[in-house]
């Protein structure tokens, strides 16, 4: 490993107290270094847009499993599903912290919990019972299987196209086990996440 | 419409270029707004994305609250069918250096049915 290369990554280590950087964020930036030094001579500025736009979207969706393991309507194991998925969004979203500074630019800060319980999209008064916590986890994820999947085109760089597509593996994947647990069918077309 | 005229229509309109057909399907335009545009996008509130409500007819990049690109506030777009068709193709090959990049309506009948249910929404 090279100097620089160790360098970059002790920075890294140092700032996990400050980014709580899980083990996950650190596999998923495994190996950046390079996309880091490659952006730090030139414009990164649309990157980072389209990175804090993927921030938000995770911060929302911590905030929505949140908001469910607060409500006293998920049951086991259902609970312990949410809150699973929950940790891996904040594995998101540090990962996505840490790669928006790592390429000189400023994360998007979370919304409070209160703007969130606010917000026409989450809907949260209409929130009656674990079905509809479970529709709204189920919607939030397929549109975040898709988010990413779009975005994938316009990143050049193809260390950001990587980890677009894996994020979007983890959305995938929360989406069919919460289409499955509403009991609701699969997708029966193929490709049919994307387009 | 019955599967082998849909088939036809794709391949009439790859051959036309790839424009849009008019009377998409408003059901399910829904249904693909939701899956494809919701997670930045709501006809009630602006999010990542300006929130949809009054879009036809409306000069692009003057939604209230909402913080544009220069390039599309500049752009002198006014939001019409054919308009977001281009758009929704690909949104910054129609304005380079706008923030949306994301590319969810390649295929003609999609964006035709998301037409379809953005044009009734409120104007």
């Amino acid at each position: 490993m090279s100097e620089s290369r160790l360098y970059s990554r002790r920075s890294l280590v140092t700032r996990a107290g400050q980014l709580t950087l899980s083990a996950g964020a650190l596999a998923l930036l495994a190996g950046n270094e390079t996309l880091a030094a490659k952006k730090s001579a030139g414009d990164s500025s649309g990157d980072v847009a389209v990175l804090n736009v993927a921030l938000g979207l995770e911060h929302e969706a911590i905030a929505a499993y949140q908001i469910g393991a607060e409500s006293g309507l998920l049951q086991k194991p259902v609970l312990d599903v949410a809150v699973l998925f929950q940790s891996q969004h904040k594995a998101h979203r540090d990962a996505l912290v840490a790669t928006v500074e790592k390429l000189g630019g400023k994360a998007v800060m979370s919304m409070s919990a209160d703007d969130y319980k606010k917000s026409i999209k989450l809907n949260v008064a209409g929130i009656r019972s674990q079905g509809d916590i479970l529709m709204l986890a189920q919607r939030l994820e397929l549109g975040a299987v898709n988010a990413y999947l779009g975005v994938i085109p316009a990143f050049g760089d193809r260390e950001l196209a990587k980890i677009a597509g894996r994020l979007a593996a983890d959305e995938t994947m929360h989406y069919t086990a919460l289409t499955q647990a509403l009991g609701l069918p699969l997708p029966s077309a193929a490709l049919s996440y994307g387009a | 419409m019955a599967p082998s005229k849909a088939i036809a229509g794709v391949w009439v309109l790859a051959l036309l270029g790839g424009t849009a057909e008019a009377g998409g399907d408003m059901e399910r335009g829904k249904s693909l707004y939701a899956a494809r545009c919701g997670a930045c996008h709501s006809i009630e509130e602006n999010g990542a994305g300006p929130r949809h409500a009054h879009l036809i007819g409306r000069r692009a990049g003057t939604q209230p609250g909402f913080d544009y690109s220069p390039a599309l506030r500049g752009s002198g777009i006014v939001w019409t069918a054919a308009a977001l068709d281009r758009w929704l193709s690909n949104p910054n090959k129609l304005v380079p250096g706008n923030k949306m990049v994301v590319q969810l309506a390649n295929d003609p009948l999609d964006r035709a049915d998301l037409i379809a249910y953005l044009t009734a929404m409120p104007r």
